[in-house]
C-alpha cells in the first residue's frame, strides 16, 4: 500500500511539511518494502486550489493514506470522495524518516 | 506532558455568513473565503487582544500553526478589502468535521474514509479512538 507524506526537502532527513496543499515534495512511500520516492508539489506555489491540485496528485499516485499537518477543506472532501485516508500529525517538526519508522511499525 | 493539538477549538462561530463590499467603482468579481479558524485567529489576536501564545493554547493548536492561520486571515481580509471581494465563510478542516478520529494514545488525527479501513490507529496501531466531536469513547472491541 501507498502512502504520501508531506515533507519539506526531497529525502527522508527532511521534516513533515504541515501544509498538504503547498508542502514542497510529496515523499511515496510502499509501506510493504518501505521504498520512498519523493515528487516535487507542482501545486505549492499556485495562488489559489492549491489543495485540491495536490489532492489530485495523490489520487493519480493511487496512494490510500495521506499523512500531513493540515488539510484545508476542498483536499479534505476531494480525498474523502477516493476514500483516501487523511492523517494529522500533532508534531509538525518530526523528520520524514521517524514518520515512516512510527506508520511501518519499526 | 504532551501539548493538545488538533481539534481546532473554535469558541464561537461567526454570527454571519460573510461580507459583501458596497459602493464599489468597479463590477465586485471574486470572493475570499476566510476559514473559520482564521476568523476565530483574527478575533482572539486582533478582538480579544489576546497574546499569540494564549490564543493558540486556546485553539489547540501549536503557535507556528496559529501564526501561519493568522497570517493566511489577515492575507485574505486584505485581499478583499483591496479588491472590493465578497468574504465568505466556510468551514474550516478539523473542528466542524465529523468524520475525524483521534487516538487516545499518540493524540494524532485522522479519517476512516471507508468502511474497508480497519478502525484502528494508522499511526501506533492502538484500537483506543474516538471521533473529535463526541464525548464518549468509541474504542473497538
Ligand atoms: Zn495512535
Amino acid at each position: 500500500m501507498k502512502t504520501i507524506i508531506t515533507a519539506n526537502g526531497s529525502d527522508v532527513n527532511a521534516t513533515l511539511d504541515p501544509r498538504f496543499g503547498r508542502c514542497e515534495f510529496f515523499c511515496i512511500l510502499d509501506e510493504e518494502t518501505g521504498e520512498t520516492e519523493f515528487i516535487e508539489n507542482k501545486a505549492k506555489l499556485q495562488s489559489s486550489a492549491a489543495g485540491t491540485t495536490a489532492a489530485e496528485t495523490v489520487i493519480e499516485q493511487g496512494v490510500k493514506k495521506v499523512i500531513s499537518g493540515d488539510f484545508g477543506p476542498k483536499a479534505k472532501s476531494l480525498l474523502d470522495r477516493f476514500g483516501i485516508q487523511m492523517v494529522i500529525l500533532k508534531d509538525e517538526g518530526q523528520i520524514i524518516a521517524n514518520v515512516i519508522n512510527s506508520i511501518t511499525g519499526k | 506532558m504532551p501539548r493538545r493539538k488538533s481539534p481546532r477549538k473554535i469558541v464561537a462561530p461567526p454570527v454571519f455568513k460573510g461580507y459583501k463590499p458596497f459602493g464599489s467603482s468597479k463590477v465586485c468579481d471574486g470572493e475570499v473565503e476566510l476559514l473559520y479558524e482564521e476568523y476565530e485567529a483574527i478575533k482572539l489576536a486582533d478582538y480579544d487582544l489576546m497574546p499569540h501564545h494564549e490564543a493558540c493554547h486556546l485553539m489547540g493548536i501549536s503557535r507556528a500553526t496559529f501564526a501561519r492561520i493568522y497570517e493566511s486571515a489577515r492575507r485574505k481580509i486584505a485581499s478583499a478589502f483591496v479588491e472590493a471581494k465578497t468574504i465568505k465563510t466556510v468551514y474550516g478542516n478539523v473542528y466542524f468535521d465529523e468524520n475525524w478520529f483521534r487516538c487516545n494514545d499518540c493524540e494524532n488525527a485522522f479519517t476512516i474514509p471507508n468502511p474497508r479501513i480497519k478502525r484502528i490507529c494508522p499511526v501506533c496501531r492502538s484500537q483506543s479512538i474516538q471521533l473529535m466531536n463526541s464525548t464518549g469513547s468509541t474504542n473497538n472491541k
